[in-house]
């Protein structure tokens, strides 16, 4: 596979790309402009035709589309309990990816069961798809465990916390999936932060260069912690791919039916021999970086108010509505679905075992370690000098 | 197959092969490693007779060998990475220690990180700067790595193996100072196990500890005292993570005096930590405290002082002297 040939597939990019050599300052992207973007239904909830990318929803039902509501719906109610739990002193911390629900189901409902997918720390919505219990992401949020999953029963790796480490996981995990012979491909989540990372470039240069199998997803939330997109990039991120030898395509992270489309577009294209693509999903972080930041600080409320209209789930909701794909049963049954969620979440987290405390030395390593035996016996002594005083 | 004179490079060279024949899972990976054999020629021929998808040429990155080695691990590979140089390891040092280190632990031990990580270390080639550093100690202080460094070509061929078997992440130190001197290899041995310390040489009066490219330095020294008529014991421990402080322990039981010499700085290296377990262990058995002798704390100095900056015989007898006089 030649760089022209994958090039020759690559997406019309944005007009203000090509041509004309412009300034450093005319190239960076202005705030508040409409960027380019595939989009197939629009904020109004109107599905607008897109000659490339609509035959990978063509096959899509009814039933199809109230299940990407539903997941929507339900990881939103899952996210919003955790917050809620995370004020009520349950969880030390919670990242929320309240606005990012269609840019996590779209992609995350365009993974197949034997698709790997390397997530960050705000990946709810995909785990949710990949079929991982949400309580199990509460565990290193409460404070019970680092991790908590065993990746390969989801193909769902860790969530990982260093910003952009994680796409080279996937990279290499992609390099074996082509060197099994699998048809399977691999997708890595990052952020707009995280582009600016080096590992994500490196990760870009040996996907490329190996051509492997691996799909670089990019929420583009607009804002890595208090720092906004331009504070990472004077160019388009999706645009990044083309200097690496790759496909990048920007679409509409609020259009679940997009991401859907494009991200299985991708994922055929990788499976297929054809190499690693960038998408980047243009979205919103609609709530906090984490419950430990305050966005008050650095952004106003006209921003959060113009992308609320945009918001994924009642561009759904509109759609299946008009199209008359859902009915008042189904929302209400939806609604008492969602109860019991948050309320089975609620009752799991507050009943999470705080883990054993030798658990400090398990795991550690794989083969064992001397210093580990020696250090455990001495902690284990330590703690039983408390047996008499009726310690732990 | 026998016992065969071999240099260490070559040593390393014929164990990688050996993994390579044994397992298909295990793939070499790093700058340089393929056509040319890399910069020593460890992995000289390998790529010719294993091909490109085993032994491979990788971008000049080192995060992005560690991280893809790391990917290539969760897809049931076992990659044995090369970094070029020491110095040249820190670019990959936060995957390492954030990532590959604490993986095992963080899965809950549903998933292993079967990576070596392979890194000519130390001076003595009269190197320009970041090509003769000695960082072990920072990849000890970290859980979940292992860390060895083999002295000689028969520890060079068997600890490799053992390293590739391993189902936790090994730095592999080799002493690229001693890549070109030669010992026997018996390819039919039995093996110790990797991370036990070895007496190489027995002795009464004191103990000298050290590892990779200090333990010929030892053995010379201890050669030279007995002409002085002292008798000095010399362990090379192998393994700095971990380590295997009984064996210390019994020769300084014995000789009641210990010496450690690496070439790595001595504040905070591995000498200090050897020091105050030893110390503990022994407090009385000893007869003078636990003397280190190793760099400074100064950046690796040029080539024109190195030879003044790192260990030598005089440096390390003076230092006996010392702990012999208390």
């Amino acid at each position: 596979m030649t760089v022209e040939s994958t090039a020759a597939r690559t997406p019309r990019r944005s007009s203000t790309s090509g041509g004309k050599r412009a300034s450093a300052k005319k190239a960076a992207p202005k705030k508040g402009t409409e960027p380019e973007l595939v989009q197939l239904l629009t904020p109004e909830g109107k599905r607008v035709k897109n000659a490339q990318y609509d035959e990978y929803v063509a096959g899509i039902t009814a039933d199809d589309l109230r299940g990407l509501y539903r997941d929507m719906v339900l990881t939103r109610r899952f996210d919003a309990e955790a917050t809620s739990l995370q004020r009520q002193g349950e969880l030390g911390l919670w990242a929320s990816l309240l606005g990012q629900e269609a840019a996590q189901i779209g992609s995350g409902r365009a993974t197949r069961d034997d698709d790997y997918v390397f997530p960050t720390y705000r990946e709810h919505g995909v785990a949710w798809c990949r079929g991982v219990d949400p309580t199990n992401l509460l565990g290193m949020f409460r404070g019970v465990n680092n991790g908590g999953w065993d990746p390969n029963t989801n193909n769902f790796h860790l969530y990982t916390i260093v910003i952009g480490s994680q796409t080279l996981h996937a990279t290499g995990y992609a390099m074996g999936v082509a060197k099994d012979g699998a048809d399977s491909a691999v997708i890595a989540y990052f952020g707009d932060g995280a582009s600016s990372q080096g590992d994500v470039a490196e990760a870009f240069t040996f996907s490329a260069v190996y051509n492997a199998p691996v799909v670089f997803f990019c929420q583009n939330n607009q804002w890595a912690i208090s720092e906004p997109t331009e504070k990472q990039t004077r160019v388009p991120l999706y645009q990044r791919a083309q200097g690496y030898g790759f496909p990048g395509v920007r679409v509409d992270g609020n259009d679940v039916l997009a991401v859907l489309a494009v991200t299985k577009w991708a994922l055929e294209r990788a499976r297929t021999g054809e190499g690693p693509a960038l998408i980047e999903a243009f979205t919103y972080r609609m709530g906090a970086h984490t419950t430990s930041d305050d966005p008050s600080k650095y952004r106003n409320d006209d921003e959060r108010v113009a992308w609320e209209a945009k918001d994924p789930i009642l561009r759904l909701k509109a759609y299946l509505e008009s199209e008359g794909h859902a009915d008042e049963g189904f929302f209400a049954e939806l609604e008492a679905e969602s109860e019991a969620l948050g309320k089975r979440v609620r009752e799991v987290v507050r009943a999470m075992p705080d883990p054993d405390l030798m658990a400090i030395f398990e795991n550690a390593y794989a083969d064992g370690h001397a210093l580990v035996d020696e250090e455990r016996a001495q902690f284990a002594a330590y703690q039983a000098s408390f047996a008499d005083e009726g310690g732990k | 197959m026998g016992v065969q004179k071999l240099p260490l490079a070559k040593a390393i060279n014929e164990s990688l092969r050996t993994a390579l024949e044994n397992d298909p899972k295990v793939l070499i990976m790093g700058e340089d490693v393929g056509k040319l054999g890399g910069v020593f020629r460890v992995t000289d021929g390998l790529q010719k007779d294993f091909g490109e998808e085993r032994v491979i040429d990788t971008p000049l990155a080192e995060s992005g060998i560690v991280g893809t080695a790391i990917g290539l691990a969760l897809r049931g590979y076992r990659p044995v990475v090369e970094i070029q140089f020491d110095g040249f390891v820190f670019p990959a040092y936060d995957q390492i220690v954030t990532q590959l280190a604490k993986m095992h632990a963080r899965a809950l031990g549903k998933i292993k990180m079967p990576v070596v990580i392979r890194i000519p270390y130390g001076g003595g080639i009269g190197a320009v700067e970041h090509h003769s550093e000695s960082p072990e100690a920072l990849f000890a202080h970290v859980a979940g790595l292992k860390v060895v460094s083999p002295s000689n070509s028969s520890d060079a061929y068997w600890m490799m193996q053992q390293a590739i078997q391993s189902n936790d992440p090994v730095i592999f130190f080799e002493p690229k100072r001693r890549y070109w001197d030669k010992s026997e290899v018996d390819k039919d041995a039995i093996p110790g196990p990797l991370h036990k310390a070895q007496v190489v040489r027995e002795g009464t009066d004191l103990t000298l500890a050290a590892y990779g490219p200090m333990v010929k330095v030892c053995l010379e020294a201890a050669a030279a005292a007995a002409e002085e008529g002292k008798s000095l014991e010399v362990v090379d421990l192998r393994s700095m993570s971990p380590i295997d402080f009984d064996t210390v322990q019994s020769s300084v039981e014995k000789t009641r005096r210990l010496v450690v010499v690496h070439e790595a700085p001595v504040f905070l290296g591995t000498g200090a930590e050897i020091a105050a377990r030893i110390t503990e262990r022994c407090f009385y058995h000893l007869e003078a405290p636990v003397l280190r002798v190793g760099g400074y704390h100064a950046p690796y100095p040029p080539a024109r002082l190195e030879e003044e900056y790192l260990p030598g015989l005089d440096r390390v007898l003076d230092t006996v002297d010392r702990s012999l006089a208390y």
